[in-house]
């Protein structure tokens, strides 16, 4: 639709016309604002831990533990230079050699989500399979948080769906 | 001939002044759309609905997605 549209501004006399191809889809993948009656749906993104501690390919266990200890979370994302998503590490693994290197014990491409997935959808998924937690990234693969079952949870307990009209 | 850009070029373009239009029924667009965009819904796209756009400043065209 959008190049239909390009085509036809240019023909109506516009010189600068671009074509944001990927649209509005590709947008809100990557975690960036939403306007409109949607906008008001709690996303994944809104309860999604930002403070995810981070490590790469090469670096060692016993760093890597020390790291995750100081915060209270129970994963570490593997990531490289451009935060792209490599990997994750829970706790338990750190326990290994600590010497040992990440990418021999890390869970590699795990499983993610966008920041724009409805949460009470995903809550639902993560409760009938068990899942504690789930990696929100953007549609590039750049880390954006941890979704945990619990924040969600308790985030959707708390929700008030605005009226219409307000009071 | 339009140019196709990406997501970082969007935000440029529109920091410097580009115009955004979001070319998806107005049904779409009322549900969500991109901040700061106008809708011109691809059926109506001529010469009596772009008057409110600026001749002068680029004009950035989105819809769904690739589909």
């Amino acid at each position: 639709m959008s190049p239909r549209a390009a085509w036809r501004l240019e023909s109506l006399g516009f010189t600068r016309v671009f074509d944001y191809v990927a649209g509005k889809a590709d947008w809100f993948a990557s975690g960036l604002p939403i306007e409109g009656k949607q906008a008001r749906i709690p996303r994944a993104g809104d309860v999604a831990r930002r403070d995810i501690p981070t490590c790469r390919l090469t670096d060692r266990l016993g760093d890597v533990l020390a790291r995750v200890q100081a915060t209270d979370v129970t994963v570490c994302i593997v990531v490289n230079n451009n935060g792209i998503v490599l990997g994750r590490l829970r706790t338990e693994t750190l326990d290994a050699d600590p010497t040992g290197s990440v990418e021999r014990v890390m869970e590699a491409g795990p499983t993610t989500i966008r920041p724009d997935t409805v949460l009470a959808a995903i809550t639902k998924r993560m409760q009938e399979r068990q899942i504690d937690s789930i990696v929100v990234t953007t549609s590039d693969g750049r880390l954006v948080g941890v979704l945990y079952r619990e924040d969600a949870e308790h985030y959707l307990d708390d929700f008030q769906p605005p009226t219409e009209g307000g009071l | 001939m339009p140019t196709e850009i990406h997501r970082d070029e969007v935000r440029r373009l529109v920091a410097g002044g580009a115009q955004l239009v979001d070319v998806l029924p107005a049904k779409e667009y009322e549900e969500e759309h991109i901040p700061g965009a106008i809708n011109i819904p691809l059926k109506q796209l001529n010469r009596q609905t772009i008057a409110q756009l600026r001749q002068d400043q680029p004009v950035i065209v989105y819809c769904h997605d690739y589909q």
